[in-house]
């Protein structure tokens, strides 16, 4: 992992938070980030989309839990551990994403950015919008706004 | 934009909607001179302002318009119609032109010649001269005595400083005509007597003005809107604070804490009050509407207003506006006659379209009637079997009110199908969506001949509601309460059960069998677990009740309905969200919705329950049918709907009054009677009988026996040549003859079933 806990973005540096689900590893433009939380008790909503996991309550805020696993079609929730919820805003609306575990900080370069290989799940396609090789692994970026675009948005 | 001319935009809106009132009102009264001063003032102040503000445009409609006015108002001008419509065109024009200039921020380009010329045409042409026998009625009262201070006033504008001779000068060449002699004859004395009184008018009621304007301000909306959140966060934190007092045994925190709620209970208070209006706010364009429709259709309409200053949260008030308008445009351009019919009629020749809001128990109601024609049930009927929305074994066995419900329905909105009904209900659906949104019902009524009434109620506020709180399968949902008539407990022990007619579940409430929806099932959480006591929710949504299954009950809460994200806006069962008090989200349950699930979505539920006659969204032309033999082996059907219940007697317990049978029924004798006159009694054993109910009145038919209850689509193929009998037709495979319940009820309680139901409304 590359240790560059840098937040600003600086010359062709983009910061990641970076979270992992299903051994997968993933990052989400710092600034787009409003909060890190476990969360505590998530209401579910029957009938909605199975990727809505349910609802928390944020600060007084009422916040719609995206279960990023199912979302990326990554299999059943494992069952054990504590999760994290990464929360974003799109259009004024609050989402919080349900990952495994939220790793570090990371600034990446542009240049290193990776187009999606041809090979890549359509589904993945549609919600990533590179690769980056850091370090070891391969950190997948994703882009919020198609991420929340789930059938039976209206 | 600077803020002197977006001030002068909002001031000028405002003036124009009061003088689009005010003139109408002139109209009806062109004596009343109190008005007339304010209509010249309101023009005049808007082409003053207009030209200090260098808007030369505007200045020029206005003080075509203000010309005409002076002119009416120093009587060289006849008031007629024409004029007051050409004052009314220059208004629009005025209001034209802001629009445009909130738009680009500076007065439009072009020439208002056209419309100029017509108004000076009018203001040269007509000159006040009584020499018409029609305006001899009109003119004089602007020269008498009531006429003068006027003049007054008028000058009191200009001439505040000049001494009573000066005015006195002026005004006295009309003292002639003022039809006391008294006070014409001193005029050339320096003090006389009418003058000072002319005078006098004015300093106090420019006083009460400026006293009215330094109690208010303007505050922007958003300002207040941001109130209502913040308010609405702090009452969700302080019954977050009082669940954990609660909890807790220390009692150190329960008196700051019972403050803190007080306050927070008047600051809500205060807040929801600034956020209301008037609802003669959203009544003010609706004179200027009927004034026109009357001078287009050569109608005579007037509309009462009362209880304008009924007050109510703006939200509201934004959403009931167009709805509001649309029914009094439905009641004036169908439900009144022509003067020439009304006569005919026996009516008087101008019809009256009441206009009324009043609080009651935390609602607001408005009730719209109109003394018209009112709406002609046969041709709904008909309407309603060619439009395919109900069969005619369904409007059989429906009431008027509950036929009257068809214009409601969204098959009967669109205008050539409904003018050809009955000219009326032309987006009556919308109407009633757009009620329903804001939490509210919508009834009517309407008497042939009588006129129509239509009875809307609708919360105070929006934002903050009082929920019922229930629980299902372990999680906990919201429900408005204004949408729960009643809460039921089912169980073993208790004498309500819950009873299933082929995986449908029903309850016998009282006189009726009420549908149930199983939240559970519904949500998808689960099989109902019939072995535990239940609660069910009685909701009405229109005039379909049903009955919502929960698990348990808890108490009311005060919440605030936030809106759901987009991404869960595509189930239809949710109204909101919200926090509760001691923090947790819940969702919250949308009645309209389910009760689209009750009607649609559970097949079963539909095929054995039945429809309730206007419930919404039941497939058309199906019809429950209760099948049954009696007097011969042919079978016979009646509508189940309109069986009330379905009862066994003991032979020896039928008794005679009057030669007819008759049983004890509930503390009442009920009468029995038999479909064939032939019909031989049981001589011992058990009797089946059908119970009907109507008006709080029962009719037992004996029969042979029950046979089933059967679901089809009805088409009647036999006329019958019989009395009390609609027909005969293929019901679940069979010929059946169907029972004219309406028939044998009308016959054996001729006196006291022909009334109709009472509209709820009216009796409220």
């Amino acid at each position: 992992m590359t240790e560059q806990a840098q937040t600003d973005t600086g010359e062709g540096l983009t910061a990641f938070v970076t979270f992992s689900v299903a051994d997968h590893y993933f990052g989400v433009p710092v600034s787009r980030v409003q909060d890190i939380l476990t969360p505590d008790t998530i209401a579910s909503v029957p009938l909605g989309p199975a990727e809505v996991r349910g609802l928390i309550n944020l600060r007084g805020r009422i916040v719609t839990v995206i279960d990023v696993r199912t979302r990326l079609s990554l299999g059943a929730s494992a069952a054990a551990g504590p999760r994290k919820c990464v929360t974003v805003e799109s259009e004024g609306e609050f989402y919080t994403l349900l990952v495994d575990s939220v790793g570090d900080v990371v600034s990446l370069k542009e240049i290193c950015r990776e187009p999606n290989p041809a090979t890549l799940d359509p589904l993945w396609c549609e919600v990533a919008n590179g690769v980056f090789r850091a370090g070891e692994k391969l950190l997948v970026t994703l882009d919020v706004e198609r991420l929340l675009n789930i059938r039976g948005k209206a | 934009m600077d803020d002197l001319l977006n001030e002068f935009l909002t001031e000028t809106n405002e003036s124009l909607g009061t003088l689009d009132v005010e003139l109408v009102r002139f109209e009806r009264d062109s004596s009343d001179v109190t008005i007339l001063g304010n209509i010249f003032r309101l023009m005049h102040t808007i082409k003053g302002t207009c030209g200090f503000l260098g808007l030369p445009r505007l200045e020029a409609v206005a003080h075509a318009g203000e010309n005409v006015l002076g002119k009416f108002r120093d009587g060289e001008l006849l008031v007629t119609p024409d004029a007051v419509t050409l004052i009314l065109k220059c208004i629009d024009h005025i209001r034209k032109l802001l629009a445009e200039l909130e738009a680009a921020g500076k007065e439009p380009e072009g020439s208002d010649a056209g419309l100029i010329g017509e108004i000076n045409a009018i203001a040269q042409a007509q000159p006040a001269a009584p020499t018409g026998t029609a305006s001899d009625d009109s003119a004089p009262p602007l020269f008498d005595d009531t006429g003068f201070p006027v003049a007054a006033e008028l000058l009191a504008e200009v001439a505040h400083a000049l001494d009573p001779q000066q005015i006195l000068f002026v005004s006295a060449p009309e003292a002639p005509t003022a039809p006391a002699p008294e006070a014409a004859i001193p005029a050339p004395a320096p003090e006389p007597v009418s003058v000072p009184a002319a005078v006098k008018d004015t300093p106090v009621a420019e006083a009460r003005e400026s006293a009215l304007a330094a109690s208010s301000i303007r505050v922007n909306v958003d300002v207040i809107e941001n109130l209502m959140t913040l308010i609405s966060e702090l009452v969700l934190t302080r019954n977050q604070l009082m669940q954990l007092q609660r909890m807790q045994k220390s009692g150190e925190f329960k008196v700051p804490l019972q403050r803190l709620s007080h306050i927070t209970s008047e600051l809500q208070d205060g807040v929801t009050r600034m956020r209301m209006q008037p609802i003669g706010n959203a009544w003010a364009k609706l004179p200027r509407i009927v004034r026109d429709l009357c001078v287009e259709s050569g109608k005579k309409i007037e509309l009462v207003q009362r209880g304008a200053d009924t007050e109510l949260d703006r939200q509201v008030l934004e959403m009931i506006k167009d709805p509001l308008t649309h029914m009094i445009r439905n009641s004036a351009d169908h439900g009144i006659e022509s003067p020439a019919d009304r006569l005919a009629a026996g009516k008087s020749a101008s019809g009256v379209i009441t206009l009324e809001a009043y609080h009651e128990g935390g609602h607001i109601f408005i009730r719209i009637s109109d003394d018209g024609r009112g709406l002609d049930v046969a041709r709904i009927r008909r309407k309603a079997i060619a439009n395919g929305l109900a069969s005619e074994a369904d409007l059989a066995s429906m009431s008027e009110q509950q036929v009257l419900q068809f214009v409601f329905r969204a098959g009967f909105s669109t205008a050539e199908k409904v003018t050809s009904v009955s000219g009326r209900g032309v987006g009556m659906d919308v109407v009633r969506t757009n009620v329903e949104r804001i939490g509210g019902t919508i009834e009517m009524n309407s008497t042939a001949g009588r006129g129509t009434v239509f009875l809307i109620k609708i919360p105070l506020t929006l934002a903050i509601v009082s929920a019922l709180i229930v629980e299902t399968a372990g999680q906990r949902f919201a429900v408005p309460q204004i949408n729960v008539i009643e809460l039921v407990r089912a169980g073993n022990r208790s004498s309500a059960r819950i009873e299933t007619i082929k995986n449908a579940s029903v309850l016998r409430l009282r006189d009726r069998l009420l549908p149930l929806v199983s939240l559970r099932t519904l949500l998808g959480m689960g099989e109902e677990d019939s072995t535990r006591d239940r609660f069910i929710l009685v909701s009405q949504v229109g005039a379909f009740t049903f009955g919502v299954v929960v698990d348990r009950v808890f108490d009311t809460e005060e919440i605030v309905v936030k809106p759901v994200a987009p991404i869960l806006r595509g189930t239809a069962f949710y109204a909101g969200n919200t926090i509760l008090g001691d923090g947790s989200v819940i969702m919250i349950l949308d009645p309209n919705g389910i009760a689209g699930a009750a009607g649609q979505g559970q097949a079963q539920l539909e095929s054995a329950v039945t429809k309730s006659g206007e419930g919404e969204h039941r497939d058309s032309g199906h019809v429950s049918l209760l099948l049954f033999r009696a007097g011969s082996k042919e079978l016979k059907a009646v509508p189940l709907e309109a069986v009330a219940r379905i009862e066994e007697v003991s032979v020896s317990s039928i008794e005679h009054v009057g030669g007819r049978p008759v049983v004890q029924y509930r503390d009442h004798l009920m009468p029995l009677i038999a479909l064939d006159d032939g019909h031989s009694w049981k001589e011992d054993g058990k009797q089946p009988i059908l119970v009907f109910d109507k008006n709080g009145r029962a009719l037992g038919i004996a029969v042979d026996e029950v046979v089933d209850i059967a679901r089809d689509r009805v088409t009647i193929e036999l006329q019958p040549g019989r009395e009390g009998l609609l027909g005969s037709a293929i019901v679940a495979g069979k010929a059946t003859d169907l029972i004219d319940i309406e028939h044998h009820v009308a016959r054996n309680f001729s006196a006291s079933f022909g009334m109709d139901y009472p509209v709820s409304g009216e009796a409220a």
